[in-house]
């Protein structure tokens, strides 16, 4: 029985002893995989399988991936996959290697202190994380807009602005109140306020308003457009917290209510706002480090500079066509040569 | 005459008095909560003063947090260790391990499952997610079983350890995993250490656990005779206590290796890599179908893993050994010869292939058909769905929150206590107290109540189904057989894969958190009621059937009575897995606890509120294990998340 069990013993040894000869086997070195000419690079992998349909022998999205490592984030939305998609493109193309990381915004800040992210290519504001990374720690440096326009506001099916036309000007919500009743909102009508992590403070604009609604918070951006597409499907009656660009967007149409319009400043006293959400000019944020040393991949990141209607367009691509963010991204810069060659360094 | 009136004339029948006792109380609670209702409510204030404080907290860590990033990079390397090797491997290589680990293990049929369930990782598209979470797995449950095996010996040997140890493991049981990952950002920054970590404390109570309930299961007359033999305390330990405890460690094994995957999953949420991330990213585009894929992917790594560990756990059990085991020689022959044949397709998958690239042509996902699905149920269905939700929620769960919420707090607090003493005895019912007052001190009280009713609610419903399927799936082998692989997908499957029909169908509101809950709270219920109804000894039965019992005296005279602690067990389990949805439901809608947790994981400027309604919930939890422990008068035991 005791040599039973010793042998047992044994043949585990010899099984892990294996694994790990294999893990230092054949390759020798680390990372045998980047070295093999055969081989390609994993983040390129899902691109080469897939040979382009089109004529544009050019855009592979691909390349040797020796230039070094790029580490792009990407923000939980689809346009920011866009971004994301279209320069990692771009990137692979030049021969870096590119690395992508899903996170909540405030997360994402994070990453520029432990080297985790290298450029945030789509920043909604946040002046209190801009003063601790950039002007406290200075691991983080200000990188220009993307060209893009975020529009913050109050949406409602565009069914309900057929329907009830004056819904759209705020000063009428309160006659609508008990459209939007639900069980969450008691004797209110319900407003559907957003994901937690995105800027939102709709909670006092109601009070300050005076309107007679509650704010139920969906609890995330995937129970957000579920509840839009389903006002949208079956006709019911929905008001929340929505922007743009989105690409739910172009797969229904929103309607924005009408807010007292925005005025510099008016928005200081978050506990006293009483306007609409400020029109946010999108940035870029590269981390410090990557600045001073990421030489023409940063120069490309810099230069990065498109409009609404093409993060739509790429979005809509990956949502609603169902094309994955690398065919989308080709084709974009497929179709779009004068665009992207402006970027290039 | 005399004999019987006796009694009667002098004092009251027990069982009547007591009635009257209860009678009585309930009066006065419904007189309190009629004269006092709507006041001393703490009503919600987000402005709390000890959220703030909380918030000083975070910059200070946030300043001095250098000093842990030792730990940080050392688990980072080691992270990087596993991957190196999986990924040198590559896919071939990783088959053949996984076909040769399941042959020593089991035989052909092990290695047959082994060797799908990770081909069609690769076949649904994605292996590099895959990989990536098995890695992040193996080294959370490399470090669990390090620290957790010794830890559970010792545990074991020491009584005094065990009574300190064991209300830790508790709270860390308890404790929602959400609830921790924004302290974990806090200490360990985003990525791969901190995935570890979070797991690490998630996966590693069932190590310890189950490792000290191997080696105090141990005979003791078996201990004794050792020691009486003159064995040293240590001989004792290597020679008897570790060998016969075997089994009970390789289950110990295999649970720290279920519990961890869930857990990486779900801490792609701090920026780990794997399958959690893909799920995250279909969800962004509320693509069901890409999210079940990733999903199915989990299930059947877990499924794989899960069986593959059982096995081995048998295997390492020397009274388990097969007959024709006993030739050694043969038995060398043949583990040399798997041994050989694995190191041979790992050499030739490298020579012939690219192993890093599963073959694309192979590929196939059930994305486009589970959303055609989806779409059709959430829009046949969702008229049908939200009048149930409305009328649940109108009948049920707004009476219910709102006596929660108006009733004065020292009144609910009072009622708490004084239900603990009676289920449980005096100890729950001081920790009960202690809880609902320190969440009064916490400032949440208002969260908290509405999350109670949630919690409540969602027990009550999840009691009832798991019981009555329970009951069925006992009753016929058929059933049992048929129902275990959804049991065990419902248990796997992430529950943001199936968040987003829940919306479609229920309305982000608290009914959808409830419905979330009670899916994933249902199967192990089933299992321990199941289980228990099963293990009703034969004679008893036969015992009642001979003096002519029906089927349903039976069922409510035998099988029920005789299984009363499973089913204690089993409700303290569901508790404990509701409470564990809890924040989820905050993702859907529910508010209260769940989304003041979600929010501080998200906004730094609510942080001390997140990490306040986190301890919140843990509280709620401790009050409601103690209550429901206690009524079964014994600790509870791991059956539950036994896959």
């Amino acid at each position: 029985m005791q040599r039973n069990g010793l042998a047992r013993l044994f043949a585990g040894a010899v099984i892990m002893s294996l694994i790990l000869t294999a893990c230092s086997g054949p390759g020798g070195s680390a990372a045998p995989s980047t070295a093999a000419p055969a081989s390609v690079p994993p983040a390129t992998a899902g691109q080469t399988a897939v040979a382009s349909p089109s004529s544009a022998a050019a855009v592979t999205c691909s390349g040797a991936g020796d230039q070094g490592t790029v580490k792009l984030m990407i923000n939980q939305w689809v346009g920011a996959q866009a971004n994301v998609a279209v320069v990692q493109c771009l990137l692979q193309q030049m021969g870096y290697k590119v690395e992508t990381n899903t996170l909540a915004e405030e997360v994402a800040w994070q990453g520029f202190d432990t080297g985790e992210v290298d450029v945030i290519l789509e920043n909604w504001g946040h002046p209190v994380l801009e003063t601790k990374y950039i002007t406290d720690k200075k691991v983080a440096q200000d990188a220009g807009p993307n060209g893009v326009t975020g529009i913050i506001g109050w949406y409602v099916p565009g069914w309900m602005v057929d329907k009830y036309p004056d819904i759209t000007d705020w000063n009428n919500l309160n006659k609508y109140a008990d459209l939007f009743k639900t069980t969450e909102s008691g004797d209110k009508g319900q407003f559907l306020g957003s994901d937690p992590t995105f800027v939102q403070y709709d909670e006092a604009l109601i009070a300050n308003l005076k309107l007679n609604y509650k704010d139920v918070f969906s609890g995330s951006e995937a129970a957000t457009i579920t509840a839009f597409q389903q006002a949208d499907k079956n006709k019911t009656p929905l008001i929340g917290y929505f922007y743009d660009p989105q690409w739910l967007q172009s797969e229904i149409k929103l309607v924005q209510i009408k807010l007292p319009a925005y005025t510099a400043g008016c928005d200081k006293d978050l506990k006293a706002v009483a306007c609409d959400y400020p029109p946010y000019i999108l940035n870029k944020i590269v981390a410090t480090k990557f600045a001073t040393t990421g030489g023409k991949a940063y120069t490309l990141v810099k230069n990065f500079q498109w409009s609404n209607q093409d993060q739509n367009q790429v979005a809509d691509y990956i949502t609603n066509k169902s094309m994955s963010p690398e065919d989308a991204a080709k084709k974009w810069v497929t179709d779009n040569q004068a665009k992207w060659s402006a970027w290039m360094p | 005459m005399t004999a019987i009136s006796l009694p009667a004339a002098g004092r009251l029948d027990p069982l009547v008095a007591r009635r009257i006792l209860v009678v009585g109380v309930l009066a006065v609670v419904a007189l309190l909560y009629i004269l006092f209702h709507g006041q001393w409510t703490l009503p919600h204030d987000k402005d709390f003063p000890l959220f703030k404080t909380l918030n000083g907290l975070k910059e200070t860590v946030d300043e001095n947090r250098t000093v842990l990033d030792p730990i940080r990079l050392a688990i980072a390397t080691l992270v990087d260790v596993f991957n190196t090797g999986i990924s040198i491997l590559g896919w071939p290589g990783v088959l053949a391990v996984a076909g040769g680990l399941g042959l020593i293990f089991g035989g052909p049929r092990l290695a047959f499952l082994c060797v799908t369930g990770f081909a069609s990782l690769g076949v649904l598209g994605l292996w590099d997610a895959s990989m990536a979470t098995l890695g992040l797995m193996l080294a959370a449950v490399l470090i669990s079983l390090l620290v957790g095996i010794p830890l559970g010996i010792a545990v074991g040997r020491s009584d005094r350890l065990s009574a300190f140890i064991t209300p830790i493991l508790d709270v860390m049981q308890i404790m929602p995993t959400f609830a921790y990952l924004a302290p974990m950002t806090l200490l360990f920054l985003i990525g791969a250490p901190s995935s570890t970590i979070a797991t690490l404390i998630y996966a590693i109570p069932p190590a310890i656990r189950i490792t000290s309930l191997g080696i105090r299961s141990v005979d003791r007359e078996t201990v004794e005779a050792a020691t009486s033999l003159g064995s040293t305390r240590w001989q004792v330990l290597t020679k008897v206590q570790l060998p016969l405890a075997r089994r009970t460690i390789g289950i110990g094994v295999n649970q720290t290796i279920m519990m961890a995957l869930s857990m990486v999953v779900i801490t792609g949420l701090i920026g780990a890599p794997g399958l959690g991330r893909n799920i995250l990213q279909a969800l962004s585009k509320v693509d069901v179908g890409a999210s079940f894929d990733a999903g199915l992917a989990i299930v059947i790594l877990a499924i794989v893993l899960d069986r593959l560990t059982e096995r081995a756990g048998e295997w390492m059990d020397p009274r388990s050994r097969r007959a024709d085991d006993d030739d050694v020689r043969r038995r060398r022959i043949r583990y040399g010869l798997i041994v050989a044949g694995v190191a041979a397709i790992v050499v030739a998958g490298r020579v012939m292939t690219n192993p890093a690239l599963f073959p694309k042509a192979l590929a196939v996902s059930f994305r486009v058909p589970v959303n055609n699905i989806v779409h059709w149920i959430t829009g046949t269905f969702s008229g049908l769905t939200l009048a149930i939700k409305d009328a649940f929620t109108v009948v049920v769960l707004n009476p219910l929150e709102t006596v929660l919420t108006e009733a004065p707090w020292w009144l609910v607090v009072a009622v708490v206590v004084v239900l603990a003493w009676y289920i449980s005895g005096r100890r729950a019912s001081v920790t009960a107290g202690v809880c609902l007052g320190l969440v009064v001190v916490l400032g949440l009280w208002n969260h908290s109540m509405q999350t109670l009713t949630s919690v409540l609610v969602a027990t009550l419903i999840t009691l009832v189904l798991g019981v009555s399927i329970g009951i069925l799936s006992a009753r016929s082998d058929r059933l049992r057989t048929g129902l275990r692989p959804f049991l065990d997908a419902a248990q796997t499957m992430p529950a943001f894969v199936y968040l987003i029909p829940a919306i479609a169908l229920f309305a982000p509101s608290r009914f959808t958190a409830i419905v979330a809950a009670v899916i994933y709270a249902v199967p192990p219920v089933i299992r321990l009621v199941d289980s228990g109804i099963r293990s009703v000894s034969a004679t008893a039965v036969e015992a009642a059937t001979a003096c002519g019992s029906t089927e349903r005296q039976l069922l409510w005279k035998v099988r029920l009575p005789l299984s009363r602690r499973a089913l204690l067990v089993a409700s303290n389990q569901g508790i404990v897995l509701v409470l564990a949805m809890v924040v989820i439901g905050g993702l859907v809608g529910a508010g209260a606890l769940g989304y003041d947790v979600v929010t501080g994981f998200a906004q730094g400027t609510d942080f001390g509120k997140g990490l306040a309604a986190g301890t919140a919930i843990v509280l709620i939890g401790i009050m409601l294990d103690r209550i429901t422990q206690g009524a079964g008068g014994r600790r509870k035991t791991n059956v539950a998340e036994a896959g």
